[in-house]
């Protein structure tokens, strides 16, 4: 029933290859294994954040609470357009003026930022501990954009959002890092933005993430932009990182 | 007035979206080909409903008014037919393309084999591919989405791609659907690129938010087909497509997602691709909430995309903060298998790792050939009989015997660097 030889390929990958079948079919217990995945997928897209856990965890980076116009989990799913707006309250409790703006966000995923967010936060500050940065912010029923609001209202010429991203089958706790220079409320596109995706102990690990992440802000400061012309090859040589050697043509 | 009463016309005379601010409104126009929509000219969208599922709208007939129908028109329509309507037209359409496979013959269903690993790992990415390979998919494209968006990576994962595909003589293309950008500049040093890969939408600032234009698609077009390495055809480029990708980027000029999504097979259509598919799943319940919104959408799109004239594949697929599971995607494959959909994804056991998504799997593909007797392009079906993958009759062989073990054993040996 399955493809035994493929049970070795099965160490290279966490892809669900050498499934075996029934005729085309999965067999009852791959399809049972599926269902179970599903379900604790839906299960992290629906838990709390508890922010006052991580405001405790990260206290010594002064965290400042903020939450977007989506008043509920269910508001925040279905109207992306509020979770990209912070409510006036928290407005309000952005003052001062910083070079640089770090944001922990629930997103899709609060399970990973509330298990993993913490040591990415200070895996970034402490390579880049003589940044100007403004308290960070942790925020709650955020997209993406959000930051750039929060960014704006410190007059910000960087900001950094640690979000977590939508669930997959096999990833439920996983982070994204969007970096984004001179961000401008409603006007910023994710043309303008760079992300380093799937950031978790099982993917890519959390200092290998945070290089990447402060590779690209650091060259995202000396050429005052981020966006699709900033290529992470170029991010990764301004910061000594190992390029790999481009293949010939062959044919 | 009723939308079944608007003449076809009334699309020509008013601007959707405002030509002055968007060249995607310009292209339609000026590509409008007026001699072949004079067969349906007098008709209204309500007559032209009439019309497609008549016996008079033949499949030379749909073919010939093609470049006379914009994608408003399509998109009208669209909206005034019901599920089995899109399902019975789209069936009718035929739109083949060729590069070193034949895809979109009716009776044909192609797979693209997307072996996604969320750290580019290149043998785990190899693992992958030979399991998809095993199991009869990979004729539309061998097609990697990259986890970051790096030249070295990429130039990488083609070469490897590359070397695989020669290596045991596959008769289909491979991929790596980096940003355009990305591509070209690989391309310039020499890394053998058989497709252009991009993402396009329907207004040109929804396309600056993908950072692409016209010009820069112009530009990559030419630059792929000098490259001239397709076997036994020239569509050299790749698209992928969605609803609520213009609302998404707050481009879509207050125009619905579904005319919006239409207007992206416009630009399309200019570069002759040898693959177009909606993601239809793909952009999360904020847009498609449910099940019965994501197939609504999937039969919408490959509907309209051959109906102007596209090669339309569909992934079928979902988010997992969307209200859907697996039995939608069984229905919404099963619908399009019927409908004759050119491609489907194919995706180890329907769960992306890199991506989060769940896609449909080599076992879906497989299912909706067995149950609707669809094979995969006859050149690669030919392969797959040569390698001792498939038998006489065309179903997998259990086990591994003949050239496949080698298939096999090559994963072992692949070098991830």
């Amino acid at each position: 029933m399955a493809y035994e030889p493929l049970d070795r390929l099965r160490n290279f990958t966490t892809a669900r290859i050498g499934l075996g079948r029934v005729g085309v079919s999965l067999p009852t217990t791959r399809v049972i294994e599926f269902q179970a995945a599903h379900a604790e997928a839906r299960d992290a897209i629906q838990e709390p954040f508890e922010p006052e856990f991580l405001i405790t965890e990260l206290r010594e980076f002064s965290p400042i609470r903020v939450t977007s116009k989506a008043v509920d989990r269910r508001a925040y799913i279905e109207r992306p357009d509020e979770g990209r707006r912070l409510d006036s309250a928290s407005r309000q409790s952005l003052t001062g003026r910083f070079d640089c703006t770090l944001i922990l966000a629930d997103g899709l995923s609060a399970r990973a930022a509330r298990a993993h967010g913490a040591a990415l936060v200070r895996a970034i500050r402490s390579e880049t501990s003589d940044w100007n940065w403004a308290p960070l912010v942790i925020a709650e029923r955020s997209r993406v954009a959000l930051g750039d609001e929060i960014a704006s209202a410190f007059g910000s010429e960087l900001v950094v959002i640690l979000i977590g991203e939508r669930p997959g089958l096999s990833s439920p706790d996983s982070l994204g890092a969007y970096i984004t220079f001179a961000p401008a409320p409603g006007a910023t596109t994710d043309a303008n933005r760079n992300c380093v995706s799937n950031i978790r102990p099982a993917g890519l690990p959390i200092e290998v993430g945070a290089r990447k992440v402060v590779s690209i802000a650091r060259l995202a400061r000396v050429r005052g932009l981020t966006g699709i012309s900033i290529k992470e090859d170029e991010a990764l040589a301004l910061h000594g990182g190992k390029l790999q050697p481009i293949a010939a043509k062959d044919d | 007035m009723a939308l079944a009463d608007v003449p076809l016309k009334r699309f020509l005379a008013e601007e959707i979206v405002p030509a002055d601010n968007c060249e995607i409104s310009r292209l339609i126009f000026e590509s409008h080909d007026v001699q072949a929509f004079s067969q349906v000219s007098h008709m209204t969208v309500g007559q032209f409903r009439d019309w497609l599922l008549s016996e008079d709208a033949t499949r030379e007939a749909l073919s010939s008014v093609a470049a006379g129908i914009t994608p408003e028109m399509a998109a009208a329509v669209s909206k005034l037919m019901r599920n089995q309507d899109l399902v019975l037209a789209a069936r009718k359409i035929a739109n083949v393309t060729r590069f070193r496979s034949t895809i979109g013959l009716p009776g044909r269903l192609s797979v693209r084999l997307q072996p996604n690993h969320p750290t580019d790992d290149v043998r785990g990415i190899a693992a992958s591919v030979i399991d998809g390979l095993l199991h009869g998919a990979g004729d539309a494209v061998i097609g990697v989405n990259p986890a970051t968006d790096s030249l070295a990576q990429t130039s990488l994962l083609l070469s490897r791609l590359d070397e695989m595909r020669h290596r045991f003589e596959i008769p289909t293309q491979t991929c790596v659907l980096a940003h355009l950008t990305t591509t070209m500049q690989a391309m310039n040093r020499g890394a053998p690129v058989d497709l252009v890969f991009q993402s396009i939408a329907g207004s040109q600032a929804a396309n600056d938010s993908f950072g692409v234009s016209i010009a820069l698609l112009d530009e990559a077009h030419a630059a792929a087909q000098a490259l001239n390495r397709g076997t036994i055809g020239r569509n050299c480029m790749y698209f992928e497509t969605g609803q609520g990708s213009a609302l998404s980027a707050n481009a879509h000029h207050d125009v619905d997602q579904q005319t919006m999504e239409t207007r992206a097979y416009a630009l399309a259509r200019r570069y002759q691709p040898l693959l177009v598919n909606s993601v239809v799943g793909f952009i999360g319940p904020e847009y498609l909430y449910d099940g019965k919104e994501i197939t609504r959408a999937g039969l919408e799109d490959h509907f309209c995309g051959k109906l102007l004239g596209l090669p339309m594949g569909v992934d079928v697929c979902y988010t997992n903060h969307a209200e859907a599971d697996q039995d939608d995607m069984d229905g919404l494959l099963t619908l399009l298998g019927v409908a004759g959909c050119t491609y489907v994804m194919g995706v180890p056991g329907a769960d992306d790792i890199m991506l989060n998504y769940q896609s449909t799997s080599f076992h879906d593909a497989l299912y909706v050939r067995e149950v609707l007797g669809l094979r995969p392009a006859p050149e690669f079906e030919a392969w797959l009989l040569r390698m001792g993958i498939t038998d006489e009759t065309g179903n997998i062989i259990t086990g591994c015997s003949g050239s496949a073990t080698e298939l096999l054993a090559y994963g072992g040996s692949v070098d991830g660097l």
